[in-house]
């Protein structure tokens, strides 16, 4: 069988032709396309990731690396058990809650509360304020104060915008902002 | 002169004979051995079914008590291989109801089983005692239910990580109130609920329960009460533990663990509240087998506290979130560890740095008797492989998957031949082996030369051309079970020695250079080769070009032709 381009081997680092996969269930096969003529995907979208082994580069962790059907070689049962485990056990847990002008800092466990109305009620109570009503238009308009956080990319977001798993989720610290200082939230930088 | 030995003095001398290989060897020697052999056979154990056929092997063994069958190949376990390609068990539970076969222990391995065959199996056989499933699946709680009904002197039901349709029946109240005989009972892979009351008579009333296992739907409580009727228990498996260290339930459940002195290995703890774990600190010291992979719920910080006070620790399984750090606790730690399997907990492998050549550097440093390892890493180097061989030369099992399948030393950015060459190098007894990371036909040189008890190879991604494949096949002399992806082994290599197969087990090829004329020239020159090629999507429409290149294929030896039960996607050739 014709091998060509044995100089890839070195600079093997499997990449990703595709950009932001990353939450993605799907699984695309990559065949190391420097060993094969013909690089086949067996379970598709349609990519061929192909050429992207070839860049000279070496070794830079990719923020989103391609998954390969059957790497890790873990078995199904394990990955379905630790993923679902792993979502409930680790985010949407108890998160620091600061507010604007306070001298110390709360903690609030966001798996107690089942939709935005209960949480935003508990941080009413915890710092006695009041938040009033959220629309989507206008965020928090006309309280004095609005709830605010910070998710997985450290971006500072109004709570109310997503829906409320996928803010469990991603929800990394609250913050309660001065209504004045919120107004800026409510449009997209 | 060996001849004239009465049988009886045959019998009692293959009596002591309890290895496959010890017996099958001696059934080799002569017709009377042969013989007597197959008449005292009581364990027989079937690597792949599809080797033999059912009655075959009733025929030669008639006395057959207990049977262990394998099903798909092993990299089925990672859905390479599609559904409904075969491995049902039900052909061979009905050849063995048929021909009045005292069954008493069924050990299956990645198996299709039905609950019609659960049922036959419940039904055919009256000293049936043993039931072990391993990743299999097909069934229902409907057919846990007939075993659980019918199976009188019942005494292991062992279900680990099969796929089981729950039907949400009350299969657990099926146990009579007249069986006391388990010693084992694993359910911990089912989802759904189980009648909590009659788990609890159950334990209470079987007094030689050993081994129990209980899945995420008991809750905390009934532990605890569970636990209270056994304190003589060896093996305990909780997924759902005490969440509120204040509770009532936790102050009990703390009292009664420090009664159960008998507990030797632990494992479960799905959902946990880290803080509740000093409840178990009283049996640490005593343990020696800890399964925590599948409890991403304890931190580092919590875990190396636990790990801390397991000194006689044998076995550990447990996630990468332990770090390096954490492998250097247990290297001061198990000072008797024998198996480690490191798990990856994060499977989109966002590069966060789990567990790296460090931690494994560390353990081969501080335990010796390392002989089994799985290790999952972000990075690996050929200096931390050479070192791990010298201080462990007694490895049987030697598992290493980086997360990136092609990565090289993290420090030279060589490939990790010289590192892999190391381990089968020091490693005489060596007899499982999986390699990952950038390999170049040098490691297969060096397996070949070096492993000479290796009877299992893993490889994928690896080595530059056919002379990779042509120096395991022609160098490893007990090889049995060899499986390769995505690496670049054509007709050449798959051609060489055809006579090698027939005395492997079997040969998996997938993602590699060998074309449908490769397989063909294969299977004609090999009748006691099944060569199957795996179909999936519709390039296959008609015969396909000889070039064509085989995405799949399996083949193995056999008694009994090409297996009448393969589905439409698969040819044999």
């Amino acid at each position: 069988m014709a091998h060509e381009n044995e100089l890839n081997l070195k600079a093997t680092e499997l990449r990703l032709g595709l950009p932001g996969t990353d939450e993605s269930e799907d699984m695309v096969s990559i065949a190391k396309n420097n060993k094969r003529a013909s690089p086949e995907s067996v379970e598709d979208s349609g990519s061929k990731a192909n050429s992207a082994a070839k860049s000279g580069d070496h070794e830079t962790s990719s923020a989103s690396k391609a998954q390969i059907v059957g790497w890790p070689p873990v078995r199904s049962y394990r990955k379905n058990n630790l993923q679902s485990k792993k979502a409930e056990s680790e985010s949407g847990m108890y998160v620091k809650v600061s507010m604007d002008g306070a001298p110390y800092l709360r903690k609030v466990d966001l798996k107690v509360y089942n939709g935005y109305p209960e949480l935003l009620m508990a941080l009413e109570n915890m710092f006695k304020l009041s938040i009033g009503e959220y629309s989507e238009r206008e965020g928090y308009e006309g309280s004095e104060y609005a709830p605010a956080y910070e998710d997985k990319d450290g971006d500072l977001m109004l709570v109310g915008d997503v829906p409320w798993d996928m803010f469990m989720s991603s929800c990394k610290r609250l913050r309660i902002m001065r209504g004045s200082e919120a107004k800026g939230l409510g449009c997209a930088v | 002169m060996i001849n004239y030995f009465p049988e009886e003095v045959l019998w009692h001398v293959f009596s002591f004979l309890t290895s496959h290989p010890d017996r099958n060897a001696a059934s080799l020697v002569c017709k009377s051995w042969y013989n007597v052999e197959r008449f005292s056979r009581g364990k027989v154990f079937i690597g792949n079914c599809y080797a033999i056929s059912p009655e075959r092997m009733i025929s030669r063994f008639p006395r057959v008590r207990s049977l262990t069958l394998k099903g798909k190949p092993h990299f089925a376990d990672f859905n390479l291989i599609p559904q409904d390609w075969g491995g049902n068990v039900y052909p061979w539970i009905v050849a063995m109801a048929k021909g009045s076969t005292n069954l008493e222990e069924l050990r299956l391995k990645r198996m299709v089983v039905s609950d019609e065959s659960l049922e036959l199996l419940a039904k055919s056989f009256p000293n049936f005692k043993s039931l072990v499933l391993v990743s299999c699946e097909g069934f229902t709680t409907d057919g846990l239910a007939a075993i659980a009904s019918n199976c009188r002197f019942l005494r292991e039901l062992d279900l680990q990580e099969n796929e089981v349709e729950d039907r949400r029946g009350q299969w657990l109240s099926c146990f009579p109130d007249s069986c006391t005989s388990l010693s084992s009972l694993n359910f911990a892979c089912l989802k759904g609920e189980v009648n909590v009351a009659a788990l609890e008579r159950l334990v209470a009333r079987c007094r030689n329960l050993k081994s129990l296992r209980l899945n995420h739907a008991v809750p905390p409580d009934a532990l605890q009460k569970i636990l209270a009727q056994a304190p003589q228990l060896v093996d305990l498996g909780a997924d759902s533990f005490v969440h509120d260290p204040e509770s009532e339930t936790y102050n009990k459940l703390k009292n009664v663990m420090q009664k159960c002195s008998s507990i030797r290995s632990l494992s479960g703890f799905l959902d946990v509240n880290a803080r509740c774990l000093p409840s178990i600190y009283p049996i640490c010291i005593n343990l020696t087998s800890l399964n925590l992979s599948y409890a991403p719920g304890i931190y580092s910080k919590e875990l190396v506290k636990l790990i801390h006070k397991c000194k006689k620790l044998q076995r550990l399984w447990i996630l990468d979130t332990i770090g390096d750090k954490g492998l250097g606790v247990v290297a001061s730690t198990c000072k008797e560890l024998q198996e480690l399997r490191v798990f990856p907990s994060d499977l989109h492998v966002v590069g966060n740095v789990a567990v790296t050549e460090e931690g494994l550097v560390a353990i081969s440093a501080g335990c010796p008797n390392l002989n089994s390892l799985l290790y999952f890493c972000q990075q690996m180097t050929n200096a931390a492989l050479i070192t791990v061989a010298k201080n462990c030369p007694n490895f049987i099992r030697f598992r290493l998957c980086t997360l990136n399948p092609t990565i090289p030393d993290a420090v030279t950015m060589q490939p990790l031949d010289e590192g892999f060459g190391a381990i089968v190098q020091s490693c005489k007894g060596l007899k499982r082996l999986s390699v990952s990371g950038l390999l170049t036909d040098q490691v297969f040189l060096y397996i070949g030369m070096y492993a000479e008890q290796l009877e299992m190879l893993s490889i994928a991604f690896a080595g530059d051309s056919d002379k990779g494949m042509l120096y395991v096949l022609n160098g490893c002399k007990k090889l049995k079970k060899l499986e390769i992806r995505d690496s670049p082994f054509g007709n050449m290599a798959l051609l060489a020695d055809t006579g090698k197969y027939e005395t492997m087990r079997s040969l998996w090829m997938s993602s590699c250079g060998v074309t449908f004329g490769g397989c063909k020239t294969l299977a004609e020159k090999m009748p006691r080769l099944n060569v199957e090629i795996i179909n999936e999507g519709d390039e296959m429409e008609g015969r396909p070009d000889d070039r064509q290149k085989v995405e799949k294929m399996y083949l193995y030896r056999t008694l009994v032709g090409p297996r009448k039960d393969a589905p439409d996607f698969v040819w044999t050739l």
